[in-house]
């Protein structure tokens, strides 16, 4: 949901949050969370929101062309970004941290990199749901691996041109509705209400 | 004169099956180029033509497509089978991405050294979770969104299909998906793709897992 929580953030459109209970699971297409209620319809499965708001909000290319430049680097930091999403359900992290920090570094990062040489955004000369998601990953990148940009220095100018960003400045400070890495309490409620048990 | 689409994958379904499907309902024709070979995936990987060293690659309209749903979209937005406005798009992208999971679960059955739990836990979400929103949502309707075919009805034609080879008698209790499914079949295009000798590729034998491994070395939950 946090991708999801970004581009609204970034959109400037106000949420209002519900934790999730047992109760509710009949709204859910495939009893799966997220689920975004917008303009009267109940909305599932990450990339199917995320591409309705950036859509809607006009952060989603201005010609097909554009837009599948969007959706294949966003593709990329979203899957990503999954990798480190599953890292507290595994019983070892390490050897997943050490393979999410080969991976961005040779796989993800140079290609980013290589992008804003240059431009200012990633796609089209205007911000989108890629570049929204590069400011995301690169953060949660850094809260494992602090000085994982040292070598890439167009992104992280870029990140430091995206965090002036008013609305992503607010998102950054304490009391927003960003959310914190997960914790134990966190872990257990995911676990109850989706009825699962460790290992995966 | 347009230039071909030409596909980069193995020779197998994997994650570029659904592309396929989608070009030929499209009616768009293209050529593969096999990766057989852990040298020929080097190759383009030293090329520098696959945006993050993954396949499926499409090379259409000039560029170098990466990442299915990437491709998926350009490709359906392109031969209007995305919609007609936003509203019908998040619908089928709902139910795209639905039946993209459950056919990712059937895909990684190669790849497992024990896939009968897994078999069990695709029978039970397909009986669950999925089949019965497709079947309430073809309850009248002849296709799944706004009333035309779109990217939704050609995800759920090949599923339904990878379903049946599993679990022949899946579709019993789910009429309309059935007839949704006899429907969609009648169509020129998608009845010559399931005829012998088409692009359409085999579920995967036992040579499949082992060259996909071998070429990429890659792990099970990622190709």
């Amino acid at each position: 949901m946090e991708s999801i929580r970004w581009l609204l953030t970034v959109a400037e459109v106000e949420v209002s949050e519900r934790g999730v209970s047992l109760k509710s699971y009949g709204a859910l297409m495939f009893q799966q969370v997220p689920l975004v209620e917008i303009d009267g319809m109940k909305l599932i499965q990450t990339k199917a929101i995320l591409n309705y708001i950036a859509e809607k909000y006009n952060l989603h290319g201005k010609d097909p062309k554009d837009r599948v430049m969007i959706n294949m680097y966003s593709e990329g930091l979203m899957d990503l970004m999954e990798m480190i999403i599953m890292v507290p359900f595994s019983p070892d992290p390490k050897p997943k941290l050490d393979n999410i920090q080969s991976k961005a570094k040779e796989r993800y990062l140079p290609v980013y990199e290589k992008a804003l040489t240059g431009p200012v955004y990633l796609v089209g000369g205007k911000l989108s749901l890629a570049d929204v998601l590069l400011v995301e990953c690169t953060l949660m990148l850094e809260e494992k691996f602090p000085a994982i940009l040292k070598d890439f220095s167009n992104i992280k100018s870029f990140q430091g041109r995206m965090i002036q960003i008013p609305a992503i400045n607010r998102f950054l400070q304490p009391g927003s509705k960003r959310k914190p890495q997960p914790d134990e309490k966190y872990l257990k409620n995911v676990m109850e209400v989706l009825q699962f048990k460790l290992p995966l």
